[in-house]
């Protein structure tokens, strides 16, 4: 077990170091730092004295090691647009796109397993089967046109929603809230809508297929027999058992919408780390777009080895076959 | 006296022709038998015909400013009062006609899905053969980075690529490099599904006595991985490869809609949309609603097609 857990945490590690290498050429491959320090008239010998200092005379690898102890202490150097450190300007963005990727999840499961739950039990019937088409149409638009769809329809047409920003916002010491004010939840919800919708979609058929298997099996008959209740059947038992895959699928699919985040916080132009990350790729702002791309990896592969390492505990099955193989 | 009974002749029937062999497959059966696809396949038949007969059918070529006169800037479509033929959907506020940028748009966006599609197979596949014939530490190295380019979406590895060339470049780019950057970028996102089910397919294929029988009569592993082997393991990589095209069509418009795809000036569905959606506000709804239509059609045509081709390949449900 220990020895799996060594084994998963070194292979995270290299991911992100590989991560980190990609990051780091792409300041090597973007040019001359020092040209964008200094005016074109600068003479050669200081030039060379700002090199000398900045360190890039160094051997590659100790820049890439400067380069990955300054990122482990939240280092990452300044914006080119903005003139101000890349690690403020992620810490000012990341409260907006965390609130917004959790209401995407909470709506995602909420909508998701009812819409689920509901086509499950009633699968011939008119509404399922009309989910089931809002479903594949869910899955075939694509993010942003979703969005822009929700924003004609309940901004511009009806004028009852915010169609950009977080509304007022209220300050808890670095963390900005928009749980606080009324326009910060009118503001979240066509961007938690649009965020959500993909993974709802996804949700809602795992869970019916989840359902309908589940209420073949033996226990259920049983229960049948036994004389409980239609509700408790399904909801107490049926559901129930269903809720592990969702909860994974869930877990791991949180890491997509923070990554999705990027289109939805474009079209609402919310002002979280999605757009930040936009702008810089627009505008050739390498800090920000290495920081961006290795803070992502350690998010991903921080969800994979959590999902990894709690698979292994729920289910002894898993447990086994690791001793096994190691 | 009757004369000896003539040799019955020799009945040799010709081997049936691919198209015969087409023709009577499970596969045209199960495709005449099911509406919904024969419904989205000549959708999509017709989206490909407009992209391809772009140039004859649009009114206009939106992309030539000698064609655009400002005095037609923002007419609504037809239906509506002041709406003017020939401009059938409207025009956009430099005049252009919607119809013929939709045209254009949809033939830009699946050229950009198709090249996309076929480089990521062209790696996927080469990379899926040599890692299941050669095994080892081949494999392993290839399966892992598959593994953790599969941890991240697609969508955001096409960013990242998209934003490391555009860095690497200095931030100007000719259209047309656009262009192959996109195309590029799709490439690496998808490449794995196709090597990870080729790889597969491999390691079954070549432990049978076919590929033995080759390898016994001298042929070179790249003659025995594409001309036997790759045959064999085709049928799975076209169900991939259709679900494929409408998931690089919906990337290449979301790279353009934020606005690192391609320029305005060679403007794809996504790009329209982008730069459609300002005058959402002021009314104009039909300048971004229409390639909105046009790309929603298209990836849902594509969708159901792949749909049913994966079910109707699949043997556990026939």
């Amino acid at each position: 077990m220990l020895a799996f857990i060594l084994r998963r945490l070194l292979q995270s590690v290299g991911v992100l170091l590989a991560v980190g290498l990609i990051a780091f050429a792409m300041f090597r491959f973007a040019g001359d730092p020092v040209n964008q320090l200094v005016a074109p008239d600068t003479p050669y010998a200081e030039r060379l004295q700002i090199r000398q200092s900045l360190g890039l005379d160094d051997p590659v690898l100790v820049q890439f090691a400067r380069y990955a102890g300054n990122a482990v202490r939240g280092q990452f150097g300044n914006s080119y647009q903005f003139r101000q450190p890349v690690s403020t300007l992620l810490a000012e963005r990341m409260p907006a796109t965390l609130e917004l990727a959790l209401c995407a999840t909470l709506f995602a499961l909420t909508a998701g397993i009812l819409m689920g739950v509901y086509s499950a039990l009633h699968r011939d019937s008119v509404g399922a089967k009309l989910l089931q088409a809002i479903s594949l149409v869910g899955v075939s638009l694509p993010t942003f046109l979703i969005g822009i769809l929700l924003i004609f329809l309940f901004s511009v047409t009806l004028g009852w929603l915010p169609s950009y920003g977080r509304g007022d916002t209220v300050r808890l010491g670095w963390w900005t809230t928009g749980f606080l004010t009324a326009s910060g939840w009118k503001a979240l919800i066509l961007p938690s809508i649009t965020l959500g919708l993909f993974q709802m979609t996804l949700i809602m058929r795992l869970v019916r297929a989840e359902m309908l298997e589940v209420l073949r099996t033996d226990y259920i008959r049983f229960a049948r027999a036994r004389g409980l209740t239609t509700r408790s059947i399904h909801f107490g038992h049926a559901l129930k058992n269903t809720l592990v895959p969702v909860i994974t699928v869930a877990g791991l699919q949180l890491g997509s919408i923070i990554a999705f985040s990027i289109i939805t916080e474009t079209v609402f132009q919310w002002p979280g780390m999605g757009l930040l990350f936009v702008q810089a790729v627009q505008n050739v702002d390498v800090p920000i777009m290495a920081a961006y791309l290795l803070l992502v990896a350690l998010i991903f592969v921080s969800i994979n080895l959590v999902v990894d390492l709690l698979y292994t505990i729920v289910d002894p099955r898993l447990r086994l076959s690791v001793r096994r193989a190691a | 006296m009757a004369s000896p009974a003539p040799a019955p002749a020799l009945i040799v029937e010709a081997p049936p022709s691919r198209l015969a062999r087409f023709l009577d497959s499970d596969l045209l059966a199960n495709f005449r038998r099911s509406k919904l696809a024969i419904a989205a396949f000549l959708a999509t038949v017709l989206f490909i015909a407009l992209a391809l007969l772009a140039p004859v059918i649009s009114p206009q070529n939106p992309y030539d400013p000698a064609q655009l006169e400002l005095i037609n800037a923002s007419l609504p479509p037809l239906w509506y009062a002041d709406g003017q033929a020939p401009f059938l959907i409207g025009t956009d506020d430099q005049g252009r006609d919607v119809l013929s940028a939709v045209f254009y748009g949809m033939r830009l966006s699946l050229l950009v899905g198709v090249l996309g599609v076929l480089l990521s197979g062209f790696i996927g596949i080469g990379l899926g053969l040599i890692a299941g014939y050669a095994g080892g530490w081949v494999d392993t190295i290839i399966m892992r980075v598959a593994d953790v380019q599969l941890t991240f979406p697609a969508i955001l590895i096409a960013l990242i690529v998209d934003g490391v060339a555009k860095a690497v470049a200095g931030g100007h780019m000719e259209a047309n490099a656009q262009i192959a950057l996109i195309v590029v970028a799709i490439g690496l996102s998808f490449w794995v599904q196709y090597a990870r089910t080729v790889r597969g397919s491999v390691m079954v294929e070549k432990n049978k006595d076919y590929v033995q029988a080759g390898r016994l009569i001298g042929l070179s592993a790249p003659v025995i991985l594409t001309r036997h082997i790759l045959p064999n393991v085709t049928g799975p990589v076209f169900v991939i490869a259709t679900i494929n095209l409408a998931l690089a069509i919906i990337t290449e418009a979301t790279l353009s809609f934020l606005g690192t795809g391609l320029p305005e000036t060679m403007p794809s569905l996504g790009t329209l949309i982008r730069t459609g959606n300002r005058f959402l506000f002021s009314g104009e709804w039909w300048i971004v609603a229409f390639p909105g239509f046009a790309l929603a059609g298209l990836v849902l045509a594509i969708n159901l097609l792949g749909d049913w081709l994966r079910d109707a390949l699949n043997p556990k449900l026939q």
